[in-house]
């Protein structure tokens, strides 16, 4: 499968979980998605997210959001979220990191809900009807009564998207140690993956990269996308490209810009990621 | 201190904080993104033999976790992190701090970036130090708009830490979690009781003895632009060129070939 046919196995309003931008997000395809025209995407920031989502946001291909953050780091704000909030063509849920993960825990275990500490008094909670609180039921007796604790949802997103470094002739895929990815992929009811190369027979055999290993009970599709996590950077392999997540940051700032910004590095033909990893 | 540049100040400033004796001790320190004057500070206070163990969550190699956030937030909620860094878009006199934004729910005036896991992480850490370089009246506020995270928690509620002290370019202030409020503790050179008044948004409270923030010593100095500047290097290289002149270009040229 490639890239393209990976992005055409999102329809149009799916919900779809996303990753920041330190932890395998996956450009290639956010990009793949952005020349498909996907539409209404209900995004979730597990538990924050970047560029890619800022990026379908700009193109107009998200309705809503729910995550703790957006952020491009040191580039600072998310420009196109920023814009499409403020003219009210977004509708963003706000929520806090932990929150996010102990939702996907919920679901990894197939239980309706869990409990988080921390939480209260934040104004997050008010603007959460779907977040509960109840009194901790194992207290201890004669604690005095109270201990009001948070409970959340369990969520499984209908997609996942990440980028892996290898997929195997199993359909595993291996993520180093950004194990978090495994949670999400636990929780998610599908995920696709693009990676950076395919590699034979079956990681899960390999004790030393078998930790490391998603397995493909987990996985729905793969496309091979190399240089896929670009401009994002992929564990020990390939850095992240500050410079052009700054220009990125900078072009984005107004709507002229970001159209140049696709123009250049997202309908160019074939994927950027490739022929500018190979021109350094 | 002619020579000391604001952020070997506020670095000294920090790692100050970190090993005050009176404070909960901190044996498991973890720095979020964007914060190298913060783990700078850390850095100092662990070459300088505090028994500190050093999480940097966005390190890129030797990064401490292998299951990312989830499993620092899986640590602050059992009570292993010691001390924890936040800033925020607005700060209150109550140490409550906002990064949703203003106008509005969820911002629609100005949007913040969000609360990441500030949240959680102001009431399960042992201890918080609040750091926000831009002290205006725009950032120090009488009240958050919004309410990201609660500077105090009503008795009963679960909550292990305060923020110790908030750090600003002008000044530091102490936050006593019992009274809700900040007194002022030391001000940075150039700094009077005045002008960190006049910048400031909330009340707060004004002992007679202040003293002015103290720079690096000569050894810190030392020791920050050597081992200090080696462990940042690959993770801020733009600070370590601002600050101690050292590092190749960051951005290698690479935006004239994108």
């Amino acid at each position: 499968m490639d890239l393209d046919a990976l992005a055409a196995l999102v329809p149009d309003g799916a919900q779809l979980a996303l990753v920041p931008d330190n932890s395998l997000s996956p450009g290639a395809f956010a990009r793949a998605l952005v020349r498909r025209g996907v539409r209404d995407l209900r995004l979730i920031g597990v538990p924050v997210c970047g560029y890619a989502t800022d990026l379908l946001i700009g193109a107009g291909c998200v309705a809503e959001i729910e995550t703790s953050a957006v952020t491009l780091g040191e580039a600072g704000m998310a420009p196109r979220f920023t814009a499409a909030l403020a003219a009210g063509r977004l509708r963003v849920v706000d929520a806090t990191c932990p929150a996010m993960h102990t939702r996907l825990q919920a679901a990894e275990k197939g239980v309706p809900f869990m409990p988080l500490r921390g939480v209260l008094g934040s104004d997050l909670v008010a603007h959460r009807p779907d977040w509960k609180i109840i009194d901790n039921p194992f207290q201890s007796p004669g604690a005095g009564g109270g201990d009001p604790i948070l409970l959340l949802p369990a969520l499984a997103p209908e997609l996942a998207a990440f980028h892996a470094a290898m997929a195997d002739e199993e359909g595993n895929v291996w993520v180093g140690r950004r194990r978090e990815l495994a949670t999400l992929a636990h929780a998610s009811q599908q995920s696709l993956v693009t990676v950076e190369r395919r590699v034979p027979g079956n990681m899960l055999d390999d004790e030393r990269l078998a930790p490391g290993v998603i397995s493909g009970v987990y996985v729905t599709a793969i496309a091979v996308a190399e240089h896929g996590a670009w401009p994002i950077g992929l564990l020990d392999e390939y850095g992240y490209d500050a410079a052009h997540i700054a220009l990125y940051a900078k072009l984005a700032r107004t709507e002229a810009g970001f159209a140049e910004y696709c123009a250049r590095f997202v309908n160019a033909p074939g994927d950027p990621s490739v022929t500018i990893l190979a021109a350094e | 201190m002619s020579g000391t540049s604001n952020e070997l100040l506020l670095i000294a400033a920090i790692a100050r904080l970190i090993t005050d004796p009176a404070a909960h001790p901190a044996r498991h320190v973890a720095v979020g993104a964007a914060s190298p004057i913060p783990a700078a500070a850390c850095w100092l206070a662990k070459m300088q033999g505090a028994d500190i163990r050093l999480a940097l969550l966005h390190r890129p190699r030797g990064n401490p976790f292998t299951e990312g956030t989830r499993e620092l937030f899986d640590l602050a909620g059992q009570g292993r992190i010691d001390l924890f860094f936040l800033g925020g878009g607005q700060i209150d006199g109550q140490a409550n701090i906002n990064l949703i934004g203003t106008g509005a729910w969820p911002g629609t005036a100005v949007r913040f970036p969000g609360s990441f896991g500030s949240a959680f992480m102001y009431l399960t850490v042992h201890r918080t130090i609040l750091f926000r370089e831009e002290h205006s009246r725009r950032v120090l506020v009488p009240r958050v708009e919004h309410i990201s995270a609660p500077g105090v928690s009503p008795a009963g509620t679960f909550r292990r830490g305060h923020a110790q002290a908030l750090v600003t370019g002008r000044c530091v202030f102490r936050f006593d979690p019992g009274r809700a409020r900040f007194a002022l503790a030391s001000l940075h050179p150039g700094e009077t009781r005045e002008t960190v008044r006049a910048a400031t948004g909330f009340d707060y409270d004004e002992p007679a003895g202040i003293a002015n923030t103290a720079g690096p010593t000569e050894a810190q100095a030392t020791i920050l632009a050597g081992p200090v500047c080696d462990a940042m290097i690959e993770t801020y290289p733009d600070f370590c060129r601002r600050v101690w002149g050292r590092g190749a270009k960051e951005n290698g040229g690479k935006e004239e070939a994108a």
